[in-house]
């Protein structure tokens, strides 16, 4: 919890994600509670852990055979369980919004990254197609494109990785929203340009105050970014802890995971292995 | 001279086209070695494994492998020598195999007898059960698919491992599992590897000696202890190194 934090934006109780398949029910989220405040929060997992489930659910975005259910589920005291698709759409992009992993499969190939900008701002706001496109070149200065001017009329495939992130975090603030969920939103890129587009985040949301659900299988990157850290495994949360405590979780889950990553300042002839034990799922 | 290395490469060039991605690179791998090239993506260091893999024709300079001087087009015998394990163990294994054709062709490819006890042997060595042996890929899990890989790399026995990005799409305790074989396989069998990757940490853990790259040139050579002290000569190493070890807040 950070000082900043009054009333939390988002308070998740007992949240839970299911697939109704031919074969089965599978369990994406089990039972996940959180309360988010202006804070950076961490999700970290591995593939399946359910943690881009929860981020998904949160926007009502899980897909077909997926139900999503919850004791509570509240965007600053409102109830989200008891809203309509329409309602939960409006609340889309305006108040909660998210970040993918890759820039190459989100943004539109066939439209100019400053018109898709643009866009993004005249579906929430009434507003001029002038001052719209205002909006977003200074949308495009704020996440720190040298000439946006230029940047503005170029195709997604015309920019690099780094960049198109950049237009990605661009696209999601310009509606100012209160809640931003990143979902790996540096993976795709290399160590160097990843710093610096964490540092362009990291500056948006400490100036404007906002909620920052990071996701993210990089458990150094975390510690290092977040303020607070939720680890999942199979769809549920076995930890929650403060990002600087990581070193002294008491999960052997989380332990593992830290264990079996190769460290440069503690070599050893052979890493540390994960043994699961399914009393974690119980 | 080049006789006493199990790789080596002189002035090697690679261009596609109008981009040079490659530019004099020169490097020695001894024997038994274990051999890293670091770099971000576009610095070309995918692209020299694919040479020495033979994957790419398109490329001039020198490149010796267990003493002999390899041409363009490389013979059956290289291939018996050398193999080389992909990134993707989604994509480099064929979805309509089984792991026992998968295991197979290369052996049937190169004649080689006995190859029910190989196949057997290779899944031994990579920790499969004999039970996976008619499974195809989507039965496999991530982790499980990479040993697949890489046991068809091992099953014609070969002396040089070329090892792209091998544990980039695993999870870390997958990773640790398969960093943990390569290893194992390494010592119990002197094997030289080539291992290409982005993270400095898992080269660190496997190499004794590493080659960081940028825009195609190496930019400097050294081992892994200078790693381990933070102590790399060039200012991109260094800057590389800095940016590994996770975001810094300013202030």
């Amino acid at each position: 919890m950070t000082a900043t934090s009054d009333a939390p934006l988002l308070t998740l109780d007992d949240l839970r994600v299911d697939f109704h398949t031919p074969t089965g029910i599978v369990n994406a989220v089990r039972g996940l509670s959180f309360t988010l405040g202006r804070e950076r929060l961490g999700i970290v997992g591995e593939s399946g852990s359910g943690k881009s489930m929860t981020g998904r659910a949160i926007l009502d975005l899980i897909p077909h055979p997926g139900v999503v259910s919850a004791r509570r589920m509240e965007f600053r005291g409102k109830d989200l369980t008891a809203m309509d698709k329409a309602s939960r759409r409006k609340l889309r992009g305006r108040h909660i919004s998210m970040v993918m992993q890759d820039p190459k499969f989100s943004l539109n190939p066939v439209q100019t990254v400053g018109d898709q900008i643009a866009e993004a701002y005249r579906v929430h706001h009434k507003a001029s197609a002038r001052e719209a496109k205002e909006r977003s070149l200074a949308m495009l200065e704020a996440v720190q494109i040298r000439e946006p001017g230029r940047v503005y009329d170029l195709y997604p495939h015309e920019v690099s990785g780094g960049m198109g992130q950049r237009v990605m975090i661009a696209m999601m603030l310009i509606a100012e929203p209160e809640i931003l969920i990143a979902d790996e939103p540096t993976s795709a890129l290399d160590v160097t340009v990843q710093l610096q587009v964490l540092k362009i985040l990291d500056d948006l949301v400490t100036s404007r105050g906002m909620g920052l659900i990071f996701i993210s299988h990089d458990l150094h990157l975390v510690r290092s970014f977040c303020d607070r850290v939720i680890v999942m495994y199979g769809g549920k949360a076995l930890e929650t802890l403060p990002a600087g405590a990581l070193d002294k979780a008491q999960h052997p889950y989380t332990r593992g995971l830290l264990g079996c990553l190769p460290d440069l300042d503690h070599p050893r002839e052979k890493l540390a292995t994960l043994t699961r034990d399914p009393a974690w799922l119980a | 001279m080049t006789t006493q290395h199990a790789i080596s490469v002189e002035k090697l060039n690679v261009s596609f086209g109008d981009s040079h991605v490659v530019k004099d690179l020169s490097f020695a791998v001894a024997p038994g070695e274990s051999y890293g090239i670091v770099g971000e993506s576009g610095s070309g260091k995918s692209t020299v494994l694919r040479v020495l893999a033979g994957l790419n024709r398109d490329w001039s300079g020198e490149v010796d492998i267990l003493g002999k001087r390899q041409p363009k087009l490389r013979d059956k015998a290289f291939y018996r020598a050398a193999q080389m394990v992909f990134q993707d163990p989604y994509g480099s294994l064929h979805p309509k195999k089984t792991v026992d054709d998968t295991l197979a062709e290369p052996l049937a490819i190169h004649g080689v007898r006995d190859a029910e006890a190989k196949i057997s042997r290779a899944m031994q060595d990579v920790g499969l059960p004999t039970s996976f042996r008619f499974r195809y890929p989507h039965q496999l899990s991530g982790g499980q698919r990479q040993r697949v890989a890489i046991a068809r790399a091992l099953v014609l026995e070969p002396t040089i491992l070329l090892l792209d990005e091998p544990t980039s799409a695993l999870d870390v305790s997958i990773q640790a599992e398969v960093l943990n074989l390569l290893q194992a396989l390494r010592h119990e069998r002197k094997l030289t590897y080539i291992l290409v990757s982005h993270d400095l940490a898992v080269v660190g853990h496997m190499c004794e000696r590493l080659l960081v790259m940028q825009f195609g040139r190496g930019v400097e050579e050294m081992t892994a202890a200078t790693l381990a002290a933070r102590a790399p000569q060039t200012a991109y190493a260094q800057q590389l190194l800095t940016a590994s070890e996770g975001f810094r807040r300013a202030g």
